[in-house]
């Protein structure tokens, strides 16, 4: 086997070495009876090319552009990913490289993290962001579970127009906690009903999400002004980094910490993972934080450089006290985004994430003006609920025919959509593709 | 010093991002609008982001001069205990970026990604083989999100059962995530101590074991490199007094094809998928968790999962106790289908193999360094042999500054300073990927910085001195935190 | 790392096992950490403190001391409310490693019964303990 370098050679002179025969002598530390005795039931050894030809027809079952128009978001979103990120993301310094525990050797790493720390700060519009989480779900999870320890309160409350699948795994953290969750309810607008924050005590952290679920913009400062008058956190979440491209960012208007998916920034969906949980907060919250952080530091020279901080807070230093169980960060995920907003820049962002909007605005528009009502009138950004005449589901049937998967049916997620979508555009979506698709829809 | 060894080395300097660029650059191909301009109202929107302008070059060459600064498996030998650093396959790499699966959206109907669907079909039965256990759930991002679903999945069968425990045990050499995760869902970790040979003895569970307790967590074999031999007998102890038995799987790579968990007494076992399967580490991550379970522990699983019906698979939110969703969508796609990958590409022949030879090198290592430096147990090791500074006390120089000497030799340093258990402990893991004539090139490395200590300090004391910086201070770093610039 | 015979111990303060010391004042008491333990603890980089007002029980933790490896809870040697707390160490640890029995000191107690302090250990008690190897 061509990972294996050892020869018979080789073997037999290293058993010499440590006084065996065989190489099965190396496990006489296992009792017999604890010995797996037979041959494993796996599929026999395949050579490099059967292997490709193998995995490659399991991906040709895969429906994908541009074979398929895909409005689909919910979370995972089609953008152009620049060759430059693949390319300098495949060098293998970085793919084949550990955690920095040993900064002088993996500067590389390091300095590459600070940067993404730095700018997705400056993305949030927060004081300090973290080395990166494995999905923007559990960011969120461990944001609240930081609101907790932040306030010392046990009661948490999640706008239902947060991403079902985000309150799903809250709560998969929450449950043996002990913690108490709540929901707040959305209103005819599609934005949170904020009014109900009121009528709750004890609150250690409100959390919404902006761009929410249905792609309709939250009035944050008003969430953020509710929550701190009843001494509670504003937790901000986000499932498409590139909005704040163009809006205004959840710290500027508020929020205590933001935490949120960063697939949006140059990470292929890959069927949904991996992909990048972004948290950030305030600074006097920084000790609270779960998962790495880079700081910037010098060496004895003093030079400028780069190393892992602050590692009190976590599991290998502080065991059952640490802030979160986390032992990894999602480091090549993050260090594509960082690539990618570099490769895009300030000015580039803002113009993309204006393409964005005005793509899906054409489709909004051209549905509604086709006859299918737009659920929610607050402004959205990328994504919007739409209902087809003659129910969702039908259509979407039908026009997965035609090859277009028509967004998300949202019935399953919320009854009181049935009949409802959740439609995406991007920047990769064509106007040809969207007048076919109104045309199909109407047809 | 040889030629073949250490570094000579042609490092440039790079700033950072913001200290390049001019306002106007941009390294993106921007796509035209084809439809009317929209504008939100003005109360929503911002100025946008401060990020530097950078043009593509200057995006490349930043980029590629920071990778010169790292050091990856590609670059040498990696022996860091408990990481498994073993070679990742560029097939892998390959086939992880075919456009059916790196552009495939999560919430695909079944019928058009039926190709992702068998993969974690396969991924898992694949799996269940291999651990010796009925099910699997390849849903957990990482290792430690694997034992957080463990505990989760301990904390749901306790409580079907009526009665919620209050503790779990916890060997005193077990990685910081066991109590952590433990801690997660509640439980108080009870420290259990190891026997005078490094492994847990059956007499000590059976103190410990009490029916407040949930379970055991046990990494099998354990962090010292030693098979926990009692296991069978603990699981046993463990079980009559109604608790459950976790493993961690995070040294399976030892074990592959020898030993299946699932048949000495495991109930639950996770495995890390970038070290036992070959997936790259990526400086941090990400990584992937799968938990494999028993049968009756199935119900328990994350949702959703694929099922397959008439050879057509598709995802089942049918599973009413089970502990909920761990991911927002199915896990770590990416890594699970390189892991997929290297298990189709080596057989069980083949696996079986890794194990052996991962064992033969760290013996090698074992015998080759004995001499001098101690080692923690007097007994051949698994994967990996653990030394502690006992033979270093009289010079003076510490375990930490060895291991930055190493890195003038053209090596990364092993683990040091875990387990815990050992004083100044030196953790050394080297897998089966590397030859013989890079073992012995590390082996000669070694023994020179050992002989440094002793006659010449100070060398070792400026160490490294071939890097990108040299000694990093830390403190400074802590004392006044500077996150972002 | 000192020597036994390096480390400082003023006669006139009280010490206890877990290597704090105290210091009477008034009806108060000042509590900081031994000159053996900071050395021990190596960089200290990090110091948090209790709230102001709360009440500690004897044997409690009242304190953190981080270095960059390394966590210590710090045990209250005797009974009481805090009743200040050094606030300047909060943002400059390193007084802790300079100045452990002055500049370093970390809070001040109204102990339940001042009496207590009496029965700390005294600098010559507490050393042997340290030659002793507890």
């Amino acid at each position: 086997m061509r990972y294996l370098p050892h020869t018979d050679g080789d073997i037999a002179a290293m058993l010499g070495t440590v006084g065996l025969k065989e190489l099965d002598d190396l496990f006489a530390a296992v009792p017999g009876d604890c010995r797996f005795k037979g041959a494993l039931q796996l599929p026999e050894a395949m050579s490099e090319w059967a292997l490709e030809e193998l995995v490659g027809r399991l991906a040709g079952r895969m429906a994908v552009s541009p074979e398929y128009s895909v409005f689909l978001g919910a979370g995972s979103y089609d953008h152009y990913i620049p060759a430059t990120v693949s390319s300098l993301l495949g060098r293998s310094e970085f793919v084949t490289s550990y955690t920095p525990y040993q900064p002088e050797m993996l500067q590389g790493t390091l300095q590459g993290i600070y940067e993404y720390q730095t700018l997705a700060a400056r993305l949030m519009g927060m004081e300090v962001a973290t080395a990166s989480h494995y999905d923007g779900a559990t960011a969120l999870a461990e944001a609240l579970l930081m609101a907790v320890r932040i306030t010392g309160r046990k009661k948490v409350a999640l706008s239902r127009a947060i991403h079902p699948h985000y309150r799903q795994v809250v709560r998969t953290y929450f449950a043996p906690t002990g913690y108490e969750l709540l929901e707040l309810p959305y209103l005819e607008t599609g934005l949170t009903d904020l009014d109900r924050i009121r009528e709750i005590q004890d609150l250690a952290a409100v959390a919404v999400q902006s761009p929410n679920f249905f792609g309709c913009i939250e009035n944050l400062p008003a969430a953020a002004q509710r929550a701190h008058s009843g001494g509670a956190l504003l937790v901000s979440g986000f499932t498409e980094a590139l909005a704040f491209g163009l809006l205004k960012s959840p710290g500027s208007q508020g929020a205590d910490i933001v935490a949120g998916e960063g697939q949006s920034l140059g990470i292929p969906r890959s069927f949904g993972g991996p992909a990048l949980g972004m948290l950030a907060s305030r600074k006097r919250h920084m000790r609270s934080l779960p998962g790495r952080l880079v700081g910037k530091t010098k060496d004895r020279d003093g030079k400028r450089g780069f190393v892992l901080t602050l590692a009190t807070r976590e599991q290998h230093i502080r065991r059952e006290k640490a802030t979160s169980n986390i032992c990894s960060n999602n480091s090549l995920c993050a260090l594509a985004a960082a690539m990618y907003m570099a490769s895009i820049g300030g000015t580039g962002i803002r113009e993309l994430a204006s393409l964005n909007h005005d793509k899906a605005e054409y489709l909004k528009n051209a549905l509604r003006d086709a006859g299918c009502p737009i659920r929610f009138s607050g402004p959205t950004f990328n994504e919007f609920v739409v209902r087809f005449p003659g129910g969702f589901d039908a259509a979407y049937r039908h026009l997965l025919e035609k090859r277009i998967v028509a967004g998300l049916s949202l019935g399953g997620y919320y009854p009181e959509l049935a009949d409802h979508g959740l439609l995406c555009v991007t920047e990769t979506c064509s106007r040809e593709a969207m007048d076919r698709l109104v045309e199909e829809v109407t047809a | 010093m040889s030629e073949s060894l250490g570094t000579t080395g042609l490092v440039l300097n790079e700033p950072l991002l913001w200290e390049r660029g001019k306002k106007g650059r941009c390294g993106f191909s921007m796509p035209a609008g084809d439809v009317p301009s929209s504008p939100l109202p003005a109360e929503l929107t911002g100025d946008g982001p401060d990020f530097p302008d950078l043009s593509e070059i200057e995006v490349v060459r930043h980029y590629t001069r920071l990778s010169t600064w790292n050091f990856g498996v590609d670059t040498g030998l990696y022996p860091l205990g408990s990481c498994t650093m073993k070679y990742n396959p560029k097939i892998n790499e390959k086939l992880a970026g075919l456009r059916g699966f790196a552009a495939a959206h999560p919430l695909l109907p079944s019928v058009l990604s039926q190709g992702a669907l068998q993969l974690v079909f396969d991924l898992e039965r694949f799996l269940a083989e291999i651990t010796g256990l009925d099910a699997v759930t390849l849903q957990p991002a990482a290792g430690a999100q694997g034992e957080l679903t463990g505990m989760l999945i301990i904390h749901a069968y306790h409580r079907l059962r009526g009665k919620q425990r209050t503790k779990i045990l916890i060997p005193d050499t077990a990685h910081g995530t066991n109590p952590a995760s433990a801690a997660l869902c509640g439980y108080l970790p009870v420290p259990v101590p190891s026997g005078p040979d490094g492994i847990l003895l059956p007499e000590t569970v059976v103190g410990l074991m009490d029916s407040e307790t949930a379970g055991i967590m046990i990494t099998n074999p354990n962090t010292l490199g030693l098979f926990e031999a009692n296991i069978r007998e603990i699981a046993r102890i463990v079980h009559d007094r109604g608790g459950l038995v976790y493993g961690d799987g995070a040294n399976m790579n030892a074990v592959l094809g020898v030993v299946k968990p699932g048949a000495v007494g495991v109930d639950i076992l996770h495995l890390n998928l970038h070290k036992t399967f070959s997936t790259p580490h990526g400086g941090g991550g990400p990584g992937a968790g799968p938990v494999a379970v028993r049968k009756d522990l199935v119900r328990f699983l994350p949702v959703p999962r694929v099922v397959e019906r008439n050879g057509a698979y598709e995802l089942s939110e049918g599973f009413p106790e089970s502990v909920g969703r761990v991911m927002a969508f199915h896990g770590h796609f990416g890594v699970l289908l390189r892991a997929h990958a290297y298990i189709l590409s080596m057989g069980p022949d083949g696996l079986k193999q890794v194990s052996r030879l991962a064992v033969l090198n760290a013996n090698y290592i074992r015998e080759k360094l004995k001499d001098v430096l101690h080692p923690a147990f007097d007994r051949p090791c698994m994967h990996e042999c653990v030394f502690s500074d006992q033979n270093q006390q009289e010079t003076g120089i510490t375990t930490l500054e060895m291991a930055k000497r190493l890195i003038d030799y053209g090596y990364h340093p092993p683990t040091i300073y875990f387990p815990l258990v050992v004083h100044g402990a030196i953790m050394i893991e080297p897998t089966e990927t590397e030859t013989k004539e890079d073992l012995d090139g590390f082996i000669e490395a070694f023994r020179s910085v050992v002989r440094e200590a002793g006659e010449n300090p100070g060398v070792i004391r400026e160490a490294p001195v071939r890097c990108k910086l040299r000694r990093v201070d830390e403190t400074a770093a802590a004392r006044n935190p500077c996150l972002t610039g | 790392m000192k020597k036994i015979e390096e480390i400082q111990l003023p006669e006139e303060l009280r010490y206890s096992p877990d290597h704090e010391w105290v210091r009477p004042e008034g009806d108060l008491a000042r509590v900081g950490l031994t000159d053996y333990a900071q050395d021990q603890l190596g960089d200290i980089v990090y110091v948090e403190l209790p709230a102001v007002g709360i009440h500690i029980a004897q044997g409690a933790v009242f304190a953190t001391v981080e270095s960059v490896k390394s966590v210590s809870e710090c045990f209250m040697p005797l009974a009481g409310e805090i009743a200040a707390v050094n606030g300047p160490l909060s943002d400059d640890p390193v007084l802790l490693n300079q100045s452990p029995y002055g500049d370093g000191w970390m809070v001040m107690v109204k102990p339940d019964d001042p009496a207590a302090v009496s029965q700390l250990l005294t600098a010559e008690a507490y050393l042997a303990r340290l030659k002793g190897g507890v």
